[in-house]
């Protein structure tokens, strides 16, 4: 859901956010002056240079190509693809780190991007969904879930998608049992659970019948 | 999200040295999954994130057989239940870093972090307390040593002054003959907040009729996850269903319940002891396999 400060509502750039937030109450200046504080410490150490608040160059490696963005340290990965990349396959649904939707891969391993920093992702290889089709032709993951009617409303599906990805690439062969845990970080308002159990399983069984997609 | 600043220090020294110019403006951040939530739901003003992942006291995962483990406080999770080693050696920590969160949080998510978020009922406290962990705390005047049942203070509340950080934790080699497990109890399958979470660990004798010593830990039943001391009591005695039953009640006594929407006070007391009693049997079980 967007909130005021939600870059997604935010893009008008005219006034900056914060050049209208300077101009008003105490209570939220407090938090400004906290800032300049720490923009003047800089570059007093010879260790790591503190960056921000304002937007700094960010290199992502994202589905193998090396994207330039200039960012804000406190925006998310998500957010960085959503609004940046124009990557808007992983969903903003809970934005707290508990639905799943935002689900990527990086480094091998799935997470939320809503609660990933895009500069702490700085060098690492994400894999988003929408590199998973190759030449037209969907991955066996995502073949399943079309076989299995595995969505319903299908906002869920890409985290979903992506989670069993990672999931498949560590378990070949899976149980039902191990399947339920392995996907326990993603929800499904609409209760499609079955269906996708289902397309893991099916998309096992393809996914060890050629390696086209590994 | 609140405007921030962002720095990924190198070294200990120069995030101490952060924390002391930066004060209680600065937060650490490891795995981010409590902290970056908190910080755009504008529960927390933070004004510097120090990314402490690059340090590598902090990364540290070092388990010597006889002596210890030593874990950096922002090793995620599944670290520790991909190392057959530690599966082995600490099954009551893997029992919790196989339930914190589903497996999106696993990866990022470290036991430090949970500590240091000091939730009641955070879900690596009482299994760290049943391994008799202890946290080794850096400030700017040193280093200090904290046994982990005495980290916590408050709900979200710790020992933590304004310029010290949690580097990591020592948790000692478990004896022969010792079995550890840690369960909760949630309404769902997945992905939930403990309405009770019970951590014991548990030593036998050779004949594995008799406990040598035994430690059990609650969460979500007190300010802070609790130590049961009155359990030391099951030195010596019998293994029987008498005894677990025994230690079940001293658990219950222990507990300081309070009603929330996650259960009433008289449902959690209960839940104590149904959780203590299975908690048991399963290190039982453990450390007669071991």
């Amino acid at each position: 859901m967007a909130k005021p400060d939600d870059p997604e509502t935010r893009r008008a750039p005219e006034v900056s956010r914060r050049d209208f937030l300077r101009g008003t109450g105490a209570v939220i200046s407090a938090g400004i002056v906290a800032g300049s504080e720490v923009l003047q410490a800089k570059d007093t150490s010879a260790g790591a240079k503190i960056l921000g608040p304002d937007k700094v160059p960010i290199a992502l490696r994202i589905n193998g190509t090396t994207k330039s963005l200039s960012l804000e340290p406190r925006v998310t990965l998500l957010d960085a693809l959503r609004n940046e990349l124009e990557l808007t396959g992983a969903k903003k649904v809970c934005d707290r780190a508990t639905c799943g939707a935002c689900t990527v891969i990086i480094a091998g391993k799935p997470a939320y991007s809503c609660s990933v920093l895009a500069i702490e992702a700085q060098g690492r290889e994400i894999a988003t969904v929408e590199a998973l089709a190759q030449g037209g032709k969907l991955h066996p993951v995502q073949q399943a879930f079309v076989d299995n009617d595995a969505q319903q409303c299908g906002y869920c599906t890409p985290g979903f998608v992506m989670a069993c990805k990672a999931f498949l690439d560590k378990h070949p062969n899976p149980s039902v049992e191990q399947v339920r845990k392995g996907l326990g970080g993603n929800l499904c308002r609409c209760g499609t659970y079955v269906g996708i159990t289902h397309a893991v399983l099916q998309a096992a069984k393809q996914m060890k019948g050629g390696r086209a997609h590994a | 999200m609140q405007p921030l600043d962002y720095v990924a220090p190198r070294n200990l020294a120069e995030a101490l040295g952060l924390l002391k110019a930066k004060g209680d403006r600065a937060r650490v951040l490891s795995g981010g999954t409590d902290l970056i939530v908190q910080v755009r739901e504008d529960k927390r003003r933070v004004a510097l994130m120090i990314d402490v992942k690059r340090i590598p006291e902090l990364m540290e995962l070092r388990f010597e057989a006889g002596r210890g483990l030593t874990l950096g406080a922002s090793v995620p999770c599944y670290q520790l239940y991909e190392s057959p080693e530690l599966v082995k050696a600490y099954p009551g920590l893997i029992d919790a870093a196989e339930l914190i969160g589903g497996k999106q949080i696993q990866n990022r998510a470290s036991f430090g972090g949970n500590v240091c978020n000091s939730s009641p009922a955070a879900d690596s406290i009482p299994a760290l307390i049943a391994h008799s962990a202890v946290c080794r705390i850096a400030g700017a005047g040193g280093t200090r040593e904290v046994p982990i049942e005495d980290f916590c203070v408050g709900p979200g509340k710790n020992v933590l002054k304004a310029n010290e950080m949690l580097v990591s934790f020592f948790i000692p080699s478990p004896p022969v003959r010792f079995g550890a497990h840690y369960l909760r109890f949630i309404p769902r399958n997945e992905m939930d907040i403990a309405v009770v979470g019970c951590g014991v660990s548990l030593e036998l004798s050779r004949d594995h009729r008799k406990f040598v010593r035994a430690r059990i830990a609650l969460g979500a039943v007190a300010p802070t996850p609790l130590l049961v001391e009155s359990a030391a009591a099951l030195q010596n005695q019998e293994v029987s269903e008498e005894t677990i039953a025994r230690a079940a009640l001293a658990a219950q006594g222990a507990a300081r319940p309070i009603t929330d929407m996650r259960g009433t006070a008289e449902y959690r007391r209960h839940l104590v002891g149904v959780l203590t009693k299975r908690a048991l049997r399963k290190a039982i079980e453990r450390a007669k396999e071991a």
